[in-house]
């Protein structure tokens, strides 16, 4: 399974939580998928999808869905450090894991070497591989978890790039956030 | 370090209400007084660009944010308030401990001491270095307000000779 399915399935479990979306080909697939006002896409600061989640989830009760990569987690591992400390329960950190830069033209990450599930585990989070699962369960549950959804690298080239400014992109997501 | 209070109590009358962190010497005090305010929610962080990250998500939410750092952590949080920051105007507050300025005793905090200034002008982001304590808790009170008034980040640098000032 590729990505634009995985993020396909993953929206079958999503009713009002709110989305914090991976920078590149993962915002677009999602905005192709599903677009709502509930979505935060990234269009810049590649790494930082987690830390924008865990601020959004440690401040205030509505729950969260970060959609990471593992080229992302890769430069910014700090979080995962940060983020088993602080546990927001309202958080569901999901990993796309397809071992490969995907929006830039699929180059190896050592994602392929090194178990990102391991190091999430072995650092406190209560983590869970994707195929033992049923999302909506674990989103439900009142805890800060970890999810390591193994995929093949390949993005839908057919989704086009958002049409939303960041301005729009911010201000549409506040308005949900806070009502 | 009596001149923290200064700082924090400027922090307060902003209204800041949520405050990442990473340490220096400088910084110790003030890091101190915000960790025993209930009223606002202190989060360490591993590094700056990180925070960035944090305090977007947490803006999101509504609160008041900023970032307590040594200046030596500029270089590598620009992409953040550029990429991030910039990109979708979020407010931020950064309360910067200077180093590499006069005074000195650390050769290794010097390079970084004088590219401090010139960065933050490069990426468009006003900022500050309050000479006296008065001045200093004037900066810090109206940052908030500021940034939202410039769409940007507002930086406070404070100089190793601010520490010491009346």
């Amino acid at each position: 399974m590729k990505r634009y399915d995985a993020i396909k399935e993953i929206m079958k479990s999503i009713d009002d939580e709110l989305i914090v979306c991976n920078i590149g080909f993962p915002s677009r697939e999602l905005y192709a998928i599903k677009d709502r006002n509930e979505n935060f896409y990234m269009i810049g600061s590649m790494g930082l999808v987690s830390s924008i989640g865990l601020g959004l989830a440690i401040s205030q009760d509505k729950k969260v869905v970060v959609i990471d990569g593992d080229g992302s987690l890769l430069m910014n591992l700090g979080s995962i450090v940060t983020i088993s400390k602080q546990k927001p329960k309202n958080l569901t950190w999901i990993l796309l894991n397809n071992g490969a830069y995907g929006s830039t033209g699929n180059q190896d990450t050592y994602a392929r070497y090194v178990d990102l599930f391991e190091i999430a585990k072995s650092s406190g989070l209560k983590s869970f591989e994707y195929e033992n699962i049923n999302l909506k369960e674990i989103i439900n549950l009142d805890e800060n978890t970890f999810i390591n959804f193994k995929i093949d690298k390949g993005n839908n080239e057919s989704v086009k790039i958002i049409p939303l400014s960041p301005i729009e992109i911010k201000n549409r997501f506040m308005k949900s956030v806070l009502k | 370090m009596v001149n923290s209070n200064y700082v924090y109590e400027g922090i307060k009358k902003a209204g800041i209400n949520f405050i990442v962190s990473l340490p220096c010497i400088n910084l110790n005090k003030l890091l101190t007084l915000v960790d025993e305010d209930k009223k606002i929610t202190h989060m360490p962080v591993t590094r700056e660009e990180e925070g960035i990250g944090i305090c977007a998500g947490a803006y999101l939410a509504g609160k008041k944010v900023a970032i307590l750092m040594q200046n030596s952590g500029l270089g590598n949080s620009v992409n953040g308030l550029t990429s991030l920051t910039e990109l979708y105007k979020f407010p931020l507050v950064m309360i910067i401990s200077h180093r590499g300025t006069e005074g000195e005793p650390i050769v290794g905090q010097v390079p970084m001491g004088i590219a401090t200034p010139k960065i933050l002008d490069s990426i468009n982001i006003q900022h500050f270095n309050p000479c006296s304590t008065e001045e200093c808790l004037d900066i810090v009170s109206n940052s908030w307000e500021k940034s939202l008034e410039n769409e940007l980040p507002v930086a406070i640098l404070l100089e190793i000779s601010y520490w010491t000032c009346k």
